[in-house]
């Protein structure tokens, strides 16, 4: 038995390549018998993806989900930041560079008000369940905009670590939210041509998330939707440690 | 034919990639400040370059057309690698701050969207 974990673990990379087409394959199959295709199958597989995620932290008690698992340590690889980073830069492929340019102004609006209402609402939400010094209530606050932006401000303005694990926490369940509920409210909020994608990922960010869920409503949206979220996060590492930073100090005292 | 599509890609990569970090350096936060929007925009323009050129070859362009159609497959990977246990059991606040901002801007996404959309049918792909 030993030896075939051996293998698998060596050849980690093709067990990702082999597992998650499985995966795609029974989404697949459950997307067409289950839902007659009004759930794409990509959002299945996301989905099940967490589920996996969960199992594996579940039975490992580790934090990389199911890459914790050493059979399926390839995962960790396959959906690392490379992979996934390059993959997404593959899909402007085809991109309509008169289309980038008309939603210009309207990203770019999109982007700042994303991320100073996403802070706002997540700083107010903060204060209201019990935290009420300026460091944690911004590190949340950051953490609401994105898992990245959450950890950078945080460490930037020198908040606890269970505060900055709480803000990791806030931009990963909006990350999954963003993944589950992209293709739900899609048609309610006309997200069906590459400006209103522009618009939604800059003021969403997370570009896992926005990537994720404008994949399963409709991959043609992904590179514009990812495209204005990727500035999102740039935008957001920028302004929490700084201006809103200095915004919160002064409300709270 | 391929590789140079492969190639292509990896090229803009990188140089989106550099100009983020430098740019990070810049402004003096440790981090990416939009490499991977660079890299898209440096992939779109070298894409309008060789069509202009008619040197696009469709081979270079399934080189790179392979890897947008792995997009998916990676998500999938990506998101069964994410720390989901700790995200569902760190809490109310965890939950509330992460989904009440997303229902918020989800809702601005249409009135946004109006200030340069006038006539939402031109847009259509």
């Amino acid at each position: 038995m030993e030896y075939i974990t051996t293998l698998l673990a060596k050849n980690g990379l093709v067990v990702a390549f082999l597992s998650v087409g499985l995966i795609m394959y029974s989404s697949d199959f459950l997307s067409e018998k289950l839902t007659r295709k009004k759930i794409p199958g990509s959002a299945i597989a996301i989905f099940l993806g967490l589920v996996l995620a969960y199992i594996g932290g579940v039975v490992s008690g580790g934090s990389k989900g199911i890459a914790d698992i050493k059979e399926l340590s390839g995962f960790e690889l396959m959906g690392g930041a490379m992979f996934r980073d390059f993959a997404i830069v593959s899909t402007a492929m085809g991109v309509s560079f008169v289309v980038v340019r008309k939603t210009g102004l309207a990203g770019i609006i999109s982007l700042f008000v994303g991320v100073i209402l996403t802070f706002f609402t997540g700083a107010t939400i903060a204060y209201f369940m019990g935290y009420r010094d300026a460091i944690s209530i911004t590190t949340i606050g950051a953490g609401a905009c994105t898992f990245v932006v959450g950890p950078v401000t945080g460490a930037a303005i020198g908040a606890s670590s269970d505060v900055i694990a709480i803000s990791i926490a806030t931009g990963l369940v909006k990350s999954i939210a963003i993944t589950i509920c992209t293709p739900l409210v899609a048609r309610v909020i006309g997200l069906n041509n590459p400006a209103t994608a522009m618009v939604f990922g800059g003021l969403i960010g997370t570009t896992s998330g926005v990537a994720a869920g404008l994949a399963s409503t409709d991959p043609k949206l992904v590179p514009y939707g990812a495209m204005t979220a990727t500035f999102y996060t740039g935008l957001g590492c920028l302004l929490c440690p700084s201006i809103l930073y200095l915004l919160v100090k002064v409300i709270v005292g | 034919m391929l590789i140079r599509g492969v190639a292509l890609l990896a090229g803009c990569f990188i140089a989106g990639q550099l100009l983020g970090e430098t740019l990070g350096r810049l402004i003096h936060i440790n981090a990416n400040v939009g490499g991977v929007g660079f890299a898209m925009l440096l992939l779109v323009f070298a894409q309008n370059w060789f069509e202009k050129r008619d040197s696009l070859h469709p081979e270079m362009e399934s080189g790179i057309l392979f890897w947008s159609k792995m997009y998916i497959p990676v998500i999938v990977a990506m998101s069964a690698t994410q720390n989901v246990r700790v995200a569902l059991s760190s809490g109310l606040i965890a939950l509330a701050a992460g989904i009440i901002p997303v229902a918020i801007c989800l809702f601005l996404v249409p009135s946004i969207t109006r200030i340069s959309l006038k006539t939402p049918e031109e847009w259509s792909i």
